[in-house]
């Protein structure tokens, strides 16, 4: 094996991580554009653009979802179990939204009638604007810790409650993470159209940019003054045997900024999250679109990041029994599980990316109301 | 201890929603080669007809496949949601297979059908060609590693359990990729997915006979479903599951429970070929027995046995009192993990963890086990008789009807006058929902049949859930019902609609119907 266990470890953090930022940047462009739809989007054939902006691509694009899933369970599959049966109802409110995606894109134009049409319309804004919602509600509360034990056979009990999910903090970051896809998704479509589609997006662009920008700093600075963190305070063997009941575990007032301190480098990440909003907003108001895409996707990896930094070396901490808190290194696969999956992310990721880029370029260039009514049997 | 209640629903649940996703799996496996078929008919031969089959099957295969996307994620959740103790348990092993999917197949399968639908204008006819072949290895890459995933929980090799991280991790990927199990079940299922495309397209094509609607549109369809299904039938009742069935204990189990084997019959064994069980007293109280035919299918030999349930449940029996022993150690070992004696033993008795575990239904700790509560468990360990005997044996009846239509479709194709024979076309229209109910029929079987394991002798079915309230899984089944029968309901008008108004929804000027559609 090219790696030791300690290493793999962190490589996968960093994968996860990859991974979680391909998803936002690549799932994330079509649900800011299903977020859209119904305001950017004045009549049918407006709508119809709107849609076929991302109709050929969002199928793949969603694969991020579904592999970053996949990745989790093979090398977290502590944090797949504990998450996904912790958050029951949040998830189910994912997946649900999720429905109204495939059904949405592919049902609404094969029927010509305006309720039936709209209906889809605002099952895509649900399939778009829920899930990052709940996401970025989830991250804001793995910042204050989950209520959730092991028993000894480590059988996961959570015992909060799904409102209990719904504080004040979860929900900003709820909007933080709403507003950076709505953001990058309406940089996205002001790429692919033109003209009173465009500029109505503009507005939104610019409405969720500053959203962006406000709370992530408003976020910030909660962090920083009103949320205790988590520290391990036992020495941290990074080769062992995953267990995470054998760890001691203390909360602390500015622990999740910690890091910063530690490897100052990280700061980077929170400046990218500034510098890349601020940029695109520039550039597409200047209609350099495809630079702002590669701007707001920077800010993606910067918001992420910056998450993640924090959170280091936790990945789900536990309220109510500290000990049982996830982290990088007690929530992971196997050795050779993580070896195997590494060499299958690093063969396959290329070749995904070569050809999705490849599915782009065919399928290049703006959506406008002419290739609508030319394709108005095959166009979604 | 878990209720049962709560075992009972997340069962449910997994049951619902599983096979409602393999209502639409299996056209969409079978379709995409149907439409390589027919594109490349229209790349070979340059007729524009060929294009606008692909395009008007395509049509009918994009409302499929949505739902089939729909669902699926569902089954990807469900996992983490509902059985993160499994999850814990064997993600080291079972979730490599479902990440690797998504990276080699998902991704493919789902990036290249938007070009399918979208690029007709904008590829050359080869290079569009192209995409509908990788759209389609995609999606039986697709089926492959799902398989690899659901063979490993039929007979889980190259694992082993670890006392530290309380799973079973992966000593051996080679062997979990290889799993005979696996591979046997692969060519079952995903031929059984072309029969489901093979017979869509005949039904359909036979409707529009019937009705003397797009003649030549229909006939050239008919000809390639026909010779498709037929090729494809053989496959399933050939190359099928046979092969699997003497791989690991798993199957042997599920064997004898689905022939209803009471007894080790000396080699070669009868073939029940109907039979009422008994399950209180462990025999068939009716039964027409042909003689050799079980041993032939079941070994390939005539001088191997098979054996029966009762001695299956003995052998468990033992492997039960040894797997208590392998849980009380494990625990102690648990407290004091460093003793050197205790992990002796406990390797000792490892192999029969699983087995031990069963008792966990009834107790929880060990010491309260009492001779009735072992001999529940050794009852528990074989699956009930009587519906695996029945919904096997109507897969097969199944089978061979279909073998019979696909048959005669391919004969009558090669004579040429298929449209003369009005039987044939009504048989092939009656038959649409035969292989629906075949592919259900079999995933119940399989999945049923490996009760009251979810990973056979390793993790009992009973511990693999997520500790949730009932309230819970009440409230997210009804969800799933309400969703799912909406769904079901929205699909099907489109389907039917766009079926019955057929290739003139293409709008291009050429086929009946053309302005139903307005």
């Amino acid at each position: 094996m090219l790696f030791d266990y300690p290493t793999l470890k962190l490589i996968w953090w960093l994968l996860v991580g990859v991974l979680l930022v391909g998803f936002a940047i690549m799932d994330g462009h079509d649900m800011g554009v299903g977020t859209l739809l119904p305001f950017v989007g004045k009549d049918d054939v407006e709508r119809r653009i709107v849609i076929n902006t991302v109709g050929p691509h969002w199928d793949g694009n969603q694969v991020w979802f579904i592999t970053g899933g996949g990745a989790i369970f093979a090398a977290w599959p502590l944090v797949y179990a504990t998450a996904f049966s912790g958050f029951y109802w949040a998830m189910l409110a994912v997946l649900w939204a999720l429905f109204f995606r495939p059904v949405g894109f592919d049902y609404r134009s094969k029927i010509n009638n305006p309720t039936w049409r709209q209906t889809w319309d605002w099952g895509l804004f649900v399939g778009g604007a829920v899930p990052p919602l709940i996401f970025g509600v989830a991250f804001g509360n793995l910042f204050q810790g989950v209520p959730f034990h092991f028993a000894d056979n480590l059988m996961p009990y959570y015992t909060g409650s799904f409102w209990g999910l719904l504080n004040p903090f979860a929900l900003l970051c709820g909007v933080v993470s709403t507003a950076m896809i709505t953001f990058h998704g309406a940089i996205y479509l002001m790429h692919r159209t033109e003209g009173a589609v465009q500029r109505r997006t503009q507005t939104a662009m610019l409405v969720f940019g500053s959203l962006l920008l406000l709370g992530f700093s408003a976020a910030g600075v909660w962090l920083w003054q009103g949320i205790d963190g988590y520290a391990i305070v036992s020495a941290v063997d990074a080769g062992a045997l995953p267990n995470p009941l054998d760890k001691e575990v203390i909360r602390q007032p500015g622990a999740w900024l910690a890091n910063y301190d530690k490897a100052p480098l990280t700061m980077v990440l929170p400046a990218l999250a500034y510098a890349g909003t601020l940029a695109a907003m520039l550039l597409a108001v200047n209609r350099a679109t495809l630079a702002a895409f590669v701007a707001s996707s920077l800010a993606i990896v910067g918001v992420i990041g910056t998450a993640g930094a924090s959170l280091f070396p936790f990945v789900m901490p536990s309220s109510t029994d500290l000990r049982s808190g996830l982290t990088v290194y007690d929530s992971v696969s196997s050795h050779l599980t993580l070896n195997i999956m590494l060499w299958a992310t690093l063969i396959f990721m290329p070749i995904i990316i070569a050809y999705t880029g490849w599915a782009y370029k065919v399928m290049a260039g703006k959506v406008t109301a002419a290739y609508i009514r030319e394709n108005d049997h095959a166009a979604y | 201890m878990l209720s049962e209640e709560l075992v009972d629903l997340s069962r449910l649940q997994f049951a619902i929603t599983a096979m409602y996703h393999f209502l639409f799996v299996p056209l969409t496996i079978g379709m995409t080669w149907i439409l390589v078929i027919m594109e490349s008919a229209y790349v070979m031969t340059g007729k524009t007809i060929y294009k606008d089959m692909t395009r008007f099957w395509g049509k009918l295969f994009g409302i499929n496949f949505a739902l089939g996307v729909t669902t699926g994620i569902t089954m990807e959740f469900q996992f983490g949601t509902n059985w993160a103790y499994y999850s814990h348990y064997v993600g080291d092993i079972f979730g490599a297979p479902l990440a690797i999917e998504g990276l080699m197949a998902f991704f493919l399968e789902s990036t290249f059908i938007g070009l399918f639908f979208f690029g007709w204008d904008r590829l050359s006819r080869k290079q569009h060609l192209l995409v509908t072949i990788l759209m389609a290895v995609g999606t039986n890459l697709s089926a492959l590693w799902i398989l690899i995933a659901n063979g490993w929980m039929q007979n889980p090799v190259g694992a082993e359990f670890s006392y530290v991280t309380m799973r079973m991790e992966m000593v051996d990927f080679w062997a979990v990729l290889f799993n005979p199990d696996a591979q046997a079940k692969f060519v079952h299922t995903v031929s059984a997915g072309y029969v489901t495309g093979a017979m869509f397209v005949l039904s359909i094509s036979a409707f529009y006979l019937l009705r003397g609607r797009d003649v030549e549109f229909a006939k050239k369809s008919f000809r390639i479903a026909a010779a498709f299904g037929f090729a494809s039938i053989c496959s399933v009742i050939v190359l099928g599951d046979e092969s699997g069935y003497t791989v690991g204990e798993a199957q042997q189990t599920k064997l004898a429970a689905m022939e209803a084997m009471w007894e080790t019959e000396p080699a070669p064994a009868g073939f029940n070929l109907i039979a009422i069980p008994n399950e209180a007293e462990m025999k068939n109280d009716f039964a027409i027995e042909i003689p050799w035919v079980m041993g032939i299918i079941g070994t390939r030999s005539l001088d191997q046995q098979i054996p029966g349930i009762k001695e299956i449940r003995e052998k468990n029996r033992e492997r039960i009192l040894s797997g208590m022993e392998a849980v009380v150690t494990l625990e102690a070992l648990r407290k004091t993990p460093n003793d050197a004696a205790l992990r002796e033993e406990f390797e000792q008795h490892k192999a029969d963890l699983g087995f031990g575990l069963l008792l966990k239904k009834y107790v929880v700790d060990m010491r309260d086990v009492t001779p009735e509560i072992i001999d529940k468990a050794v009852a528990d360990t074989i699956p009930r008789v009587a519906p695996l005997f029945w919904t096997f044996r109507l897969m097969v009846a199944f089978g061979f009807l279909m073998l019979a239509l696909f048959g005669a479709a391919l004969w009558y194709s090669i004579k040429g006058n298929f449209a003369d024979k009005p039987w044939l076309l009504r048989a092939s229209l009656w038959m649409l929902p035969v292989p629906w109910l075949s592919c259900e029929l079999g995933w119940f079987v399989a999945e049923y049949g490996r009760q009251p394991w979810t990973i056979y002798g390793v993790l009992p079915t009973h511990m693999s859930v997520s500790t949730l309230s009932v309230g819970s899984l009440y409230g997210s089944l009804a969800g799933f019902i309400g969703f799912y029968t909406l769904l079901l309901a929205v699909e099907m008008y489109l389907m039917v609609r766009f079926a019955k108004q057929g290739p003139g929804s293409l709008g291009t000027g050429r086929y009946d119907n053309e302005y139903a559609h307005a």
